[in-house]
């Protein structure tokens, strides 16, 4: 390997095969090292990710087989249409997303673009319908597992056989929901800023071999945050009797 | 100025547990030496500024590392043999074991006997005979530890959890509370009384701590709270369509609702009372009050229990097993 | 080389290096130089492990007497709490990584800084936010609950600043996650062209294994403490029986990481003591793939043994009998690691300076540890002495016997490359034994405490009085112990104003971060160094050699100046 030298005074100054380029941060030796880096990175914060997650899926899995019933009646507050619908918005996000990158692999900022406004789109939608369609009303029936919360006939949609579920237990299961779905939620707000940035820096096509790997990165995030939601669907929305 | 080093011995397990804890000991302090004495020995064999034959020092050896792997392991895993065939046994409760309820509580312990002698921190016990503890927490998390018989368990809120020890020693040991459990948990300590099986037997005959010469069995006061609350409005003498019946339950296999069989312990009982949803059993939909723990407390549960236990025996203690008779329902036993 | 420190023409002007470089405020404040970050986690470190020690030293003093007569319960139980949660969120698990391994870790491998400097910056900030949401706790009255934080008692019975307490852990959790990251990425891809996985130094090893836990484990307890949080805020039954909950989830959820935890504090500090022990043996590690390899065999099985701090928590029987072998299963990688550091020895060319000392140290206090970790991973040992002083013996020794020790054999170490001056050899020799005896003496008798039957986290043995002289032996070594804690804040000081110039390799060690300035240079290195042989390619027969020819230059504690 060809071992260059590298003056104190930092990137400005070195010089090597790659010609220097103003996005190579001091730390990195060339443009390749910079990219791999953030690839692992990523994939290394996707993995505390997935511990995050996984844990509150433990979580729900134990008490979702100790409360088998309970558990059953509850999610029939859930409403799978709305569900379902932002199941397919959030595939089709992801789709975008892959093609995007594909575009950003080929410098083409305007398709780029484009599929990102596309993304960003399913993402609003996807929080517009989960607000309206689903939080909204369950948080004004009082289901909101707060100091607030109100369990009887009217809060379980009249429905005596869910209303007959132990308070405790509804309450613990809309918590797990809300905790997970809330979480997620978070991830897709972030992912709508992160892709706002990702867009703002296309538009100004002041990147040019950057973009590929900005592009991959943001686009493994937004994977994994639809990945979460094809987990959290059918255990939340999907229980067989 | 006294330098206790070992507590006393005073339970069948705890000869066991020394010979164990001795022996860990031992080769705690062998390899502790062989290390020191390794450690300063080269240390000072191959001070820099001693002659010493330093050629050829070696990088590593697969065989050496292998074998001081495989040593310790071998030891790791005799001491393991051994530690959980003694821990087995602590699960193996003989059946003629003298059954006593502990419950705790911020800060403090309540002990039921089945002959319904109550002591408070304080637990007196006859010498030679098995004893089970079964002990649930009406609030945070306890443990009960007795030193002297090298046993403590935790006491948790929600589930029963039970231990048991034959004591060889009279005496008076203690009772300490293992799980930090809020602000007086330095407190919540207490007396084992182990007492000579005649003056045991003295001892209870005179009804225990508070001298009340009869004092009413679990079972008796099962027997009362379980009119009060009417439970035989429902739990006749048969299954019928209300109920089951309560005779010969205890013990029993119960085939649930969901098809899975459970055998009805304490744990089962208690659950069947304030969270009865919980294990249905075939052909019984959710007729049966929930209660609450205002209305049943967690030491009447353990009468209700005892009392159960009753049922399925024949009459002839003094308990009278007779046919529990529909009652009015009182206030208050209803939702 | 010998670890003679070379006379050096001392020039006037001294090269810019990474200290002098800029003197603002906001240049320390805004850096996202990994060597300043370090700096400034051993500035916030210390003064955490400084109120920590305090509250050891009030609760040492509480237990002098049978009927603790110097504060109330609620103090008492703040005081612990205090201290535990003080000692390890906010020492042990940062004090090796983000000091140490913040420092050292990218020199080592040749880079010019970690992958990502703001994100390790970001590290420090939320650390800092989670220290001051702590201490905030502390002074709108502290938390009661101990460190572990055990359901239902903190979620629905504590009526102490649970809540803000658990959010500085929280916080505190996303600083360790951002530092573990930095050195994955750092590990995988800046090292120095020729620097091959197996030609690192043990500390990288060490301290990669320790960022994997640390990215495994972390965000499970974060979860689970903000579970906490729920439900005391809003009366949600995740934990608690009477709303539905399991109190002993909690325990396997909390335990699932801060079992883990232990190896995050321990791991780096085994990193530090291969270091030190190679360098002042002059000898290559004694099986270095042995020891790599066990540090990852003590990561991964690390995560299947929480079940053992469980055994009489009414976990079933069959969970505590495989929770038991797989612990000791874990005493087999610990135990290979103190046979290769004791051979490394043998035919080695040692050299006694204070490093050395914090070292052997270190293996004394961690053999002591290892080994009573035997009686708590057997099952029928355990149900008596959990929950005893011979946990609280146990895990000092391996918890502050092993990292404490660590830490300060690596700041002995390190000190002349991080701040190019050389600190008193004689006193910091000195200062190495009155720990290591102070350290003994505090924690022996609670040992023998534990097997008595106290129960930890009493204040009171008023029952039992003849447990008083082990309490009075512990409390007179704690005095010691931190004499010996405070005599090193002097020595070092000094150095930096009085201390002789260390020279770029004052110890004749090898290794990447001997051969750049001390202090180096902003960007570590004036060139990318090229790796072309083994970590530890030292030569003792030849260093004993010359030894023999400079008998009195061979100690740096020699030098005027002192």
């Amino acid at each position: 390997m060809e071992i260059t030298a590298q003056d104190k005074l930092g990137p400005v100054e070195h010089e090597h095969g790659h010609g220097h380029d103003p996005l190579l941060k001091h730390q990195y030796e060339d443009m390749d090292q910079q990219s791999e880096s953030y690839v692992v990175g990523m994939w290394t914060f996707l993995v505390t990710e997935i511990m995050f997650f996984g844990v509150l899926f433990v979580m729900y899995s134990i008490y979702r087989w100790k409360y088998q019933n309970e558990f059953y009646q509850v999610h029939r507050l859930l409403d799978v249409v709305p569900g379902g619908i932002n199941t397919t918005i959030l595939l089709i996000s992801s789709f975008c997303m892959a093609v995007a990158v594909h575009y950003a692999q080929k410098k083409d900022h305007r398709r780029v673009l484009m599929n990102l406004a596309a993304v960003q789109v399913c993402a609003v939608a996807f929080l517009v319908i989960k607000w309206i369609w689903e939080w909204q009303p369950k948080i004004s029936h009082g289901l909101l597992p707060t100091t607030n919360f109100t369990w009887n006939l009217e809060s379980a949609h009249n429905d005596p056989a869910i209303a007959a579920v132990p308070e405790n237990i509804a309450q613990l299961f809309l918590s797990l929901y809300f905790t997970l779905t809330g979480l997620h939620a978070l991830h897709v707000i972030v992912g709508i800023i992160v892709i706002g940035a990702l867009m703002y820096l296309h538009w100004k096509k002041t990147h040019s071999a950057q973009d590929y790997v900005n592009t991959e990165m943001v686009g493994l995030y937004w994977h994994f945050v639809d990945l979460v939601w094809i987990f959290l669907f059918p255990l939340f929305y999907l229980i067989p009797r | 100025m006294n330098f206790p080093i070992r507590p006393e011995a005073a339970s069948e397990h705890a000869g066991k547990h020394d010979a164990l804890f001795y022996t860990i000991t031992a080769l705690t302090i062998f390899f502790t030496i062989g290390v020191y004495v390794a450690v300063l020995f080269l240390a000072l064999k191959y001070n820099h500024k001693n002659k010493a034959d330093r050629s050829n020092a070696p990088h590593g050896n697969t065989k050496l590392e292998i074998a001081w792997s495989v040593i310790p392991l071998g030891m790791a895993i005799a001491i393991f043999a051994w530690s959980t065939q003694q821990f087995v046994d602590l699960y193996k409760v003989p059946k003629d074991a003298m059954q006593v309820f502990v419950i705790g509580k911020q800060w403090m312990w309540q002990i039921q006997h089945t002959n319904g002698i109550r002591e408070n921190n304080e637990l007196h016990v006859p010498l030679g005979e098995p004893v089970q503890l079964t002990m649930i927490s009406q609030d945070v998390i306890h443990a009960f530890y007795i030193p002297e018989f090298r046993l403590q368990w935790h006491v948790v809120p929600g589930r029963y959890t039970s231990f048991w020890f034959t004591p060889t020693k009279p005496g008076k040991f203690h009772i300490l509370c293992a799980m930090h459990c809020g602000t007086q948990h330095s407190e919540m300590g207490g007396y084992v009384y182990v007492l000579p099986k005649k003056e045991y037997q003295e001892w209870v005959a005179k009804g225990g701590n508070r001298f009340i010469a009869t004092p009413t069995s679990m079972a008796q006061a099962g027997k009362q709270l379980y009119e009060r609350l009417a439970c035989g409005t429902c739990h006749g003498d048969k299954d019928n369509e209300r109920g089951t019946t309560l005779y010969g339950l205890f013990g029993s296999q119960r085939k649930l609702k969901d098809g899975s069989m459970v055998v009805a312990d304490n744990a089962y009982i208690r659950d069947a009372i304030y969270d009865p949803y919980r294990h249905l059993v075939t052909g019984y939909d959710k007729t049966m009050p929930v209660y609450e723990k205002s209305q049943v407390s967690e030491e009447q549960i353990l009468q209700l229990t005892e009392y159960i236990k009753t049922l399925g025996q024949a009459p002839a203690t003094d308990v009278v097993a007779s046919p529990p008779i529909p009652a009015s329902p009182t206030p208050g036993a209803e939702r | 080389m010998s670890a003679v420190l070379e006379p050096t023409s001392a020039p006037e002007e001294p090269r810019e290096n990474y200290l002098n470089v800029k003197h603002t405020i906001a240049s320390w404040l805004l850096t996202g130089d990994h060597k300043r970050i370090a700096v400034l986690y051993l500035i916030s470190i210390s003064f955490f492990f400084f109120l920590g020690s305090v509250a050891a030293g009030l609760i040492r003093l509480e237990l002098t007497s049978p009927q603790g007569t110097l504060m109330t319960s609620e103090t008492y139980n703040k005081m612990f709490s205090a201290h535990g949660i003080i000692m390890i969120f906010f020492f042990l698990i940062p004090s090796v990584p983000a000091v140490l391994g913040n420092f050292a870790l990218p020199i080592m491998i040749g880079a010019r800084d970690l992958a990502f400097p703001r994100l390790n910056l970001l590290s420090w900030y939320l650390y800092m936010i989670g220290g001051a949401c702590m201490m905030a706790g502390l002074l709108m009255g502290g938390v009661d609950t101990g460190w572990t934080f055990y359901t239902p008692y903190s979620s629905l019975y504590s009526n102490s600043q649970v809540t803000i307490t658990i959010v500085g852990a929280f916080i505190a959790g996303f600083s360790s996650i951002a530092t573990g990251l930095n050195f994955i990425v750092t590990v995988h891809k800046m090292r120095a062209p020729g620097l091959t996985w197996f030609r690192l130094p043990l500390f990288v090893w060490a301290q990669y294994a320790t960022s994997v836990i640390i990215m495994l484990g972390t965000p499970v307890v974060a979860i689970t403490l903000a579970l906490v949080v729920v439900e005391r805020a809003f009366g949600v039954g995740v934990f608690s029986p009477e709303l539905g909950g399991d109190p002993v989830l909690f325990q396997h959820m909390f335990w699932f990481y801060s079992h883990p935890a232990v190896y995050i504090m321990l791991l780096p500090g085994m990193g530090v003591i291969s270091e030190i022990i190679a360098c002042f043996s002059r000898r290559r590690i004694f099986g270095y793939e042995f020891v790599a390899m066990s540090s990852l065999a003590i990561a991964g099985l690390g995560f299947i043994v929480w079940g053992h701090h469980m055994f009489v928590s009414s976990q079933s029987m069959y969970q505590g009998i495989v929770f038991s072998f797989v612990s000791f299963l874990v005493a087999v990688p610990s135990a290979v690691k103190v046979f290769n550091w004791t051979s490394t020895m043998y035919k080695g060319s040692i050299h006694f300076n204070t490093p050395m000392i914090y070292a052997l140290g270190f293996i004394g206090l961690f053999v002591i540890g290892g080994l009573t970790g035997l009686y708590l991973a057997s099952l029928s040992t355990d149900v008596h002495l959990t929950g005893t002083y011979f946990v609280v013996a146990h895990f000092h020794y391996v918890m502050v016997g092993g990292t404490l020790m660590a830490f300060l054999g690596g700041l002995h170490f390190w000190w002349p490359k991080m701040f190019g001056r050389m600190y008193s050899d004689a006193w910091g020799k000195v200062n190495a034994v009155i720990v290591f005896l102070g350290f003994n003496l505090t924690f022996f008798p609670q040992f023998i405490l534990g097997f008595l039957g106290m129960p930890r986290r009493w204040h009171y043995y008023y029952f039992e009085p003849d447990w008083q002289i082990w309490h009075i032996l512990s409390t007179a070594g704690a005095s010691f112990l931190a004499i010996g804690l405070i005599i090193p804040a002097f020595y070092l000081t000094s150095s930096l104003r009085s201390g002789p110039k260390a020279g770029p390799n004052p110890w004749g060690a090898k290794g990447l971060e001997w051969e750049t300035d001390s202090p180096p240079p902003t960007y570590n290195f004036y060139e990318t160094p090229v790796v072309t042989e083994e970590a530890y390619d030292y030569d003792p027969e030849a260093d004993a050699a010359e030894s023999a020819h400079h008998h009195d230059t061979t100690h740096v504690a020699h030098q005027e100046d002192l």
